[in-house]
């Protein structure tokens, strides 16, 4: 009982946002992109790196906004990388995401051995101020990713532009007999969801805590996939999951349960992720042309 | 893709294919270390230097030359995970888990099953790995078969579950000590390492065993496994039913559906068989290369693996040399550490072959396309 008691403190619910922002931000991006029919599992690799360039940005300049804005800029230009790979040269959108994925891990440990010669924790760097919420400190970027998600589900839902990016999603060359110019704007998604990947990186490392770590990413790029997966492709729906797997992560660690393993319960976003995906519980539909590059004058 | 189309060509024709895939594939790893100088540059170290390093670490000399096959075993089985899947055309990123599921396995039988004589107790952890391995492919196998769920995304869940349930429950639970391991496993369940070889009775006398009696050399029989998996692989793809029908199912689903082949029982089976094949590599590295199951011991090896096999141009053989080369790779970056070179260089170098192979390959599409288009004009 007191275990039930503990794992719905307000404490708990509350802190279960700060766990969730890097989550919710690049479960938004991924929403953004796999709309307009790319696939990315590169989310991963784009947070590891904007949280290497926020350290980096906020160390060099002494403020760490300047920070999020080159964690911005990383995740973009490691976007890039993907758009142009897959989008304008239509290569495997899997493949090259894996390889941005490695690429990320072996350039940031490289950094970090180039420009402050450790191998593992860089030095301290100025940290984004905390903001006070019914006693929970919460760092800007929480508040930014919250504001985040009925912009996106506007963009999506309510302007012509979010329109043509569903519409290419789902049926391209449709989209594209309309004069919609299909790859720019999958160009333009991907570019989107590598800025939100790249900011959630901030918050990993800038935001909650003042240095880079390696690997601090630590899979939360692919748990905010899933997240997006189960919120089915909806920002409000993924800002709802990333929510529930914030708080799998915030009780895994705070609450002390005598019956099952804490290492289990991190598992779980993982596991609901699958049951969802194979629809045991509501299937998850993806929209129809994922993954498949778009050539203009075939199908 | 037109693989169902070339076996009809001649072998002129075949010779000339596969001397262009080599071209490419050799094209890209310059253009990959060519890039790499800048980021030796950047570190403000001489390009020579490091890729001298490079190579007298990995294939400088025979010792080292063994040791870039041991680096290689792994991989090579890894990439043959991505690789038989994406004959049926099936994207299989779940070689880290599997590779992980098999490796605790086989540690866990490794040291917790005693009493069993040598041979037998190798064979029974190895067969524990290959079983884990297996499961963790039958499950994204039977759900994109039955459910359709992507495959990409439910492997990519079953990696973080697999790590979840073995590096962090599975030690915490049966670990012994501080160590972040399994404890280490009986010798009755180490796999025979090369350097082993001319102690043993019979073999020992062989003429020139001593050459792999070298110390501090790690390749172990998993390599040999390796070898035999490249073959059991390419006779499965093109001398048997089974693997007709895999391809046929990769190429066209719904034509080969329609010429009666099961496109459920060929995803399931590539699934199975491919998570089997990584289950081998964890088995490989957990018996024999670290004689235990240890936190970090993937190593980011299912990633690396689907490299291998992109660059492999998902042929067992091209697999194998694919393999060798990433592995030569990552033990030259060793020896690049040692002289005070990141050998993170090397990670980035395969990242970058990766976007490389990726790109050319469309290059090459692209050519082609526009040589069609003249013809047809």
């Amino acid at each position: 009982m007191e275990t039930i008691a503990q794992m719905f403190t307000l404490p708990l619910l509350l802190i279960s946002f700060r766990y969730a922002t890097p989550l919710i931000l690049a479960a938004l991006g991924g929403v953004f992109n796999e709309r307009s029919g790319v696939i990315n599992i590169a989310l991963e690799g784009m947070m590891l790196f904007g949280a290497f360039a926020a350290v980096y940005g906020s160390g060099v300049t002494g403020n760490p906004w300047i920070g999020v804005l080159y964690s911005i800029g990383a995740g973009l230009a490691f976007a890039l990388i993907l758009a142009i790979v897959c989008v304008t040269f239509k290569a495997d959108q899997i493949v090259v995401a894996t390889g941005i994925n490695i690429f990320a891990s072996g350039l940031t440990i490289y950094f970090l051995q180039v420009l402050y010669g450790v191998a593992g924790t860089s030095p301290r760097a100025p940290r984004l101020p905390s903001i006070r919420i019914l006693g929970m400190r919460y760092n800007p970027i929480t508040l930014i990713a919250v504001a985040l998600v009925p912009i996106v589900w506007f963009i999506l839902f309510k302007t012509p532009w979010g329109l043509r990016i569903r519409s290419i999603g789902e049926h391209p060359s449709a989209a594209d007999t309309l004069g919609i110019n299909v790859n720019r704007y999958r160009f333009i998604c991907v570019l989107i969801s590598g800025a939100l990947a790249g900011l959630a990186g901030a918050h990993l490392s800038i935001g909650e805590f003042s240095a880079f770590v390696r690997e601090m990413s630590q899979g939360r790029g692919f748990i905010a996939l899933a997240a997006m997966i189960f919120g089915k492709w909806h920002p409000v729906g993924a800002f709802g999951a990333a929510l529930l797997f914030g708080y799998a992560e915030a009780i895994s660690i705070r609450v002390d349960f005598a019956f099952i393993p804490s290492e289990l319960i991190r598992a779980i976003p993982y596991v609901l992720t699958i049951i969802v995906l194979a629809g045991f519980i509501g299937k998850a539909i993806p929209p129809k042309a994922i993954g498949k590059p778009y050539f203009k004058g075939e199908d | 893709m037109s693989e169902l189309q070339t076996t009809k060509t001649d072998a002129g024709g075949r010779l000339i294919n596969i001397l262009i895939e080599l071209g490419f594939a050799l094209f890209s790893i310059v253009i990959a270390l060519l890039v790499g100088i800048a980021f030796i540059l950047l570190a403000g170290e001489s390009p020579l230097d490091a890729y001298h390093a490079l190579y007298i670490g990995s294939i400088g000399s025979w010792r080292e030359f063994l040791n870039t096959l041991w680096r290689a075993t792994p991989l090579i089985f890894t990439g043959f995970a991505l690789a038989l899947p994406f004959k049926a055309g099936l994207f299989n990123i779940g070689g880290e888990g599997q590779l992980l599921v098999g490796g605790f396995a086989a540690g866990f039988v490794g040291f917790y099953f005693t009493g069993i004589p040598g041979g037998l107790h190798v064979a029974l952890a190895i067969i524990a790995a290959i079983a884990a391995g297996a499961l963790w492919g039958l499950i994204p196998g039977i759900l994109k078969a039955y459910k359709g769920a992507h495959e990409v995304i439910t492997t990519i869940m079953l990696n973080y579950i697999a790590i979840q349930l073995t590096i962090r429950y599975g030690i915490e639970r049966y670990r012994i000590g501080g160590r972040q391991a399994l404890p280490t496993i009986q010798d009755s369940a180490k796999l025979l390492r090369f350097n082993d070889l001319a102690e043993l009775p019979v073999v020992g006398s062989l003429p020139f065993i001593e050459a792999f009696a070298l110390p501090g050399l790690r390749l172990h029989f998993n390599f040999i496994l390796a070898l035999l998996a490249a073959l059991f692989l390419w006779y499965l793809l093109w001398k048997t039913t089974t693997g007709y029908e895999l391809r046929a199912v990769g190429f066209n689903a719904s034509a080969a559906e329609y010429g009666g082949i099961s496109s459920k029982k060929t995803i399931i089976l590539s699934m199975v068989i491919a998570g089997a094949l990584a289950g081998l590599a964890g088995a490989g590295e957990a018996l024999g290369t670290h004689h235990t199951f240890m936190s970090g011991m993937d190593a980011g090896l299912g990633f690396t693996g689907i490299a291998v096999a992109l660059l492999g141009r998902n042929h067992p053989f091209g697999i194998v040399a694919a393999g060798i080369l990433f592995g030569a790779l990552s033990q030259g970056g060793l020896e690049m550490q040692f002289v005070g070179i990141p050998s993170e260089i090397v990670t980035i170098i395969q990242a970058l072959v990766i976007f490389f192979v990726a790109g050319l390959q469309m290059l090459k599409w692209f050519l082609l396309k526009q040589r069609e288009k003249g013809e047809a004009e």
